[in-house]
């Protein structure tokens, strides 16, 4: 029986595996690849990727750095999120970053990443990128891949289209998504069409000093806007911004906001708005915000609370904003590499409308207009429009392009990439993303001269693309090879957050600059340590600072006694190795906020309220050495009415 | 002497003060975790790393086995050596004014001797560097010594050190032939005589 019993067992088990084998090989043969794609995204070890690739994290407020044809991850870059592994935003130097008008803001929601530009190309200085839940825009600097400032956008509630820039960087861009009384009030929410306004903010980027500064906001009608793009070449001095919900619906939007057959793209002359900032057209009002950035010499973070904004209103600035209307609610609107076409993503609509830059000059000159709202004209749809891509797939959301003179327009509903000739507007092929497309990236995809190498899909839905993790899967985006005259799909890669838009540029464009310490001597935090002879522990009142040194492989001092219960004490941590990437760790027992993760030269603080009496180990968590595990001390905490003196010692 | 004798002389002194301006010596390290490659430059005045920080990187690799800080401020030599250059140059220049066989010879025998004694005092740091370590070193290997090559590649532990001589010391090299070459032509032109 027994013997029956486990042959059947075999026997079956056996049947299970053929299955499975069956079911595996099928699913090889299904896959959609064949030829030389591996060879084509394999990068040797040792060698380097041909582009970098920065994606937004989505929800995780973060950006992620890759390498592009290989789709490796390097880097996640901490922008509005805290991350505890290095201690950004729990670090004395680096928390000032998350300081809003609401407080301190551990999170965002980061969805644009966008590359610094000379003359319309990115040219691999800064990248920008919004935090669209409390609206914030960052600059990243490309040298460090660190976050160097965060700008909060007053009077904006949803920073969702944003932050492109012109063609210059002379200003990065941004619109709120959601109207709102401005200035906030009391109201009911029923009066929104009364009430309720938008605002689009044009942040200066100082050329010498590369600091933000928001220059001046526009009123707008209360609309939903959503997604931007500046003009280049001929059309430099403008910038477009999609609009839905022009019905101002402000319940159930899914259909309340659906309704009209056709929104608009705000057309604005920034050049304009300039001339009449400087006329003393606007109007200063109060409004607080936060400009939160790294100062160079002491490598610290400050806040600066700004408390006023100038605002132009477009009746009192004719000429410099009309509305091009547009069908069914789009979404991206993205301009060709000439400047000539503008292209709108009507996620509800048939057909992509394009529209052309040299039609709507003429169009303002002609005064074909067919209405206006609140002092902004609307121009005549036909009078604008230069063409409409039909039969796009359904729900095209965003364009990119590959200076040969096509567009790649993403379809979310059917899951596609659609390539089409700008001029023609006829599709030539299509090609399936898996799944749920939304934004798309080709290298230099929205500027005066892409590397139209790759396009890179950023999908919404991986479902069984990948091995399951239970319900929560990975984000995951896919490389496209379009140097061909078919698409063709070259790999999946997964993601960190989600990969809601991205930006590629060619890596040796970048990584000539990237910085490999910080300089000792110009280490100017005022709580460094510049050698070992420096350190030291010095009580102020309850405060005790521990001025520490790390060094393969100790740190000084590494015994400290005198510590009470009561005591507020900051390590103040410096990294004394002038040697490329030999960063260390400090792990302090119950520290309440995060590890340090320091660099080469750089001095990082964190703060720890001892609440037991004893002794307690720190030591490095970044394996720095042959003796790293050696890299350890001890604090001694006693009682607070203790007598034991404040004392310090390094092998003594 | 013939002149072109004189002129030979003048641009081997001449050419010494390229030493002022290039390397002496190369030390060069390879180790795994150094791809860039780590080194040290001896100079007539003075120790530097083949990059920025290198000599503050070597000197903290070092202590792990226990090797005395390098310290270029703590090297007499250094402060000497370029005298003794200048002075060499001067001579050499009087030499070729004066066209003095017998301090030519003497010039010649002199700056063998020192090179010969700049040699042996390298050395003699080398050895002292590689050999007075201290006790209470972290990595200790029994009968382990780590001092560097002068002259070709040893393998230290994980690190393969390259020492080799460098422009300025083919420069003096160059000085010295040129001063011989002198005195062969000015011998053969009192023999033609």
């Amino acid at each position: 029986m027994k013997n029956i019993s486990k042959k059947f067992l075999f026997g079956a088990f056996g049947a299970l595996l053929l299955i499975i084998l069956a079911y595996v090989g099928c699913n090889q043969s299904k896959s959609s690849l064949s030829g030389n794609e591996a060879e084509r995204v394999y990068v040797d070890p040792g060698n380097y990727d041909e582009f970098y690739l920065f994606t937004s994290g989505g929800f995780s407020g973060q950006m992620g750095v890759y390498g592009l044809p290989s789709g490796r991850h390097f880097k996640t870059i901490s922008v509005f999120s805290q991350n505890p592994e290095t201690g950004y935003g729990y670090s004395e130097e680096t928390k000032a970053m998350l300081n809003t008008t609401y407080g301190f803001i551990p999170w965002d929601d980061s969805h644009h990443p966008e590359l610094s530009m000379t003359d319309g190309v990115p040219d691999g200085r800064f990248i920008f990128i919004n935090g669209n839940n409390t609206p914030r825009v960052a600059r990243i600097d490309l040298k460090e891949f660190e976050t160097k400032e965060i700008i909060e956008i007053p009077n904006s509630a949803g920073n969702h289209g944003s932050p492109f820039v012109t063609e210059n960087t002379e200003y990065i861009v941004a619109s709120t998504r959601f109207s709102v009384p401005i200035p906030q009030s009391d109201v009911p929410i029923s009066s929104y069409k009364e009430n309720f306004k938008g605002t689009i903010s044009f942040i200066k980027l100082d050329p010498q000093t590369e600091n933000m500064n928001l220059e001046f906001q526009i009123i707008v009608p209360g609309f939903d806007y959503d997604l931007a793009h500046a003009g280049k070449g001929p059309s430099h001095d403008w910038a477009f911004f999609t609009s839905y919900n022009s019905e101002q619906a402000n319940t159930l939007l899914e259909i309340n906001a659906s309704k009209n057959d056709k929104d608009f793209i705000a057309a604005i002359n920034w050049k304009k708005a300039e001339q009449y900032l400087k006329e003393g057209k606007a109007k200063t009002v109060s409004a607080e915000y936060y400009r939160n950035y790294v100062d160079e010499k002491t490598h610290t973070a400050v806040s600066q609370l700004n408390k006023q904004v100038k605002v132009l209103d477009p009746k009192d600035c004719p000429g410099m904003i009309y509305y091009l209307p547009t069908p069914k609610s789009p979404h991206g609107v993205d301009v060709d590499p000439t400047g000539q076409y503008i292209v709108a993503g009507g996620k509800l609509a048939t057909v992509i409308p394009v529209h052309s830059f040299d039609k709507m000059i003429k169009a303002i000159e002609d005064k074909q207009f067919d209405g206006e709202i609140n002092g902004i004209p609307i121009l005549k749809y036909d009078a604008v429009v230069a063409g409409e891509v039909s039969n796009p797939g359904l729900g095209p959301l965003h364009t990119e392009f590959d200076g040969n003179g096509y567009a790649y327009t993403s379809s979310f509903i059917s899951s596609e990439i659609v390539k089409w000739k700008i001029g023609t507007w006829e599709v030539v092929d299509r090609i399936p993303t898996y799944y749920s497309i939304g934004h798309l990236c080709i290298p230099g995809g929205d500027s005066k001269k892409p590397w139209g190498k790759y396009v890179i899909a950023l999908n919404k839905i991986t479902k069984d693309r990948y091995l399951p993790t239970g319900p929560e899967l990975t984000q995951s985006a896919q490389l496209i090879d379009i140097t061909g005259d078919k698409m063709k799909l070259l790999l999946d890669f997964p993601t960190v957050g989600e990969p809601h838009y991205a930006q590629a540029i060619p890596a040796e464009l970048i990584m000539k600059n990237s910085q490999k310490i910080y300089r000792i001597e110009d280490n100017g935090n005022p709580y460094a340590v510049k050698s070992e002879k420096d350190t030291r522990v010095e009580r102020k009142g309850n405060e005790v600072h521990v001025y520490m040194s790390a060094i393969r492989s100790h740190f000084s001092p590494d015994n400290i006694e005198g510590i009470k219960i009561g005591d507020v004490v900051y390590f103040h941590v410096t990294n004394l190795e002038q040697d490329w990437d030999i960063p260390h760790g400090f792990a302090m027992k119950g520290m309440n906020n995060s590890e340090l993760l320091i660099m080469p030269g750089q001095t990082l603080s964190i703060k720890w309220e001892p609440k037991k009496v004893g002794v307690f180990p720190f030591y490095c968590s970044d394996f720095c050495s042959a003796l790293h595990q050696e890299m350890q001390g001890y604090i001694r905490v006693s009682p607070a009415n203790s007598n034991v003196q404040l004392s310090y010692s390094l092998g003594k | 002497m013939k002149t072109k004798s004189a002129v030979l002389i003048a641009i081997g002194a001449l050419i010494l003060i390229l030493t002022f301006f290039f390397p002496l010596w190369t030390i060069d390290l390879d180790a795994p975790q150094y791809p860039e490659g780590l080194g040290l430059r001896i100079w007539l005045n003075e120790i530097s790393g083949l990059r920025p920080n290198d000599l503050q990187n070597i000197n903290g690799l070092n202590h792990y086995i226990g090797m005395k800080v390098i310290e270029p401020d703590a090297i007499p030599e250094l402060e000497i050596m370029p005298y003794i250059m200048i002075f060499m140059i001067l001579f050499g220049l009087l030499n070729a004014y004066l066209r003095n066989k017998k301090l030519i010879y003497i010039w010649l025998i002199l700056f063998v001797i020192l090179g010969a004694i700049g040699i042996y005092d390298f050395y003699m740091w080398a050895y002292d560097y590689g050999h007075n370590l201290n006790p209470n070193a972290p990595i200790k290997v029994p009968g382990m010594t780590y001092m560097p090559p002068i002259f070709g590649s040893k393998q230290l532990l994980n690190i393969s050190a390259t020492s080799l001589p460098s422009v300025a010391a083919i420069v003096i090299f160059i000085s010295i032939l040129l001063n011989v070459v002198a005195l062969y032509l000015s011998r053969e032109s009192k023999n033609a005589k």
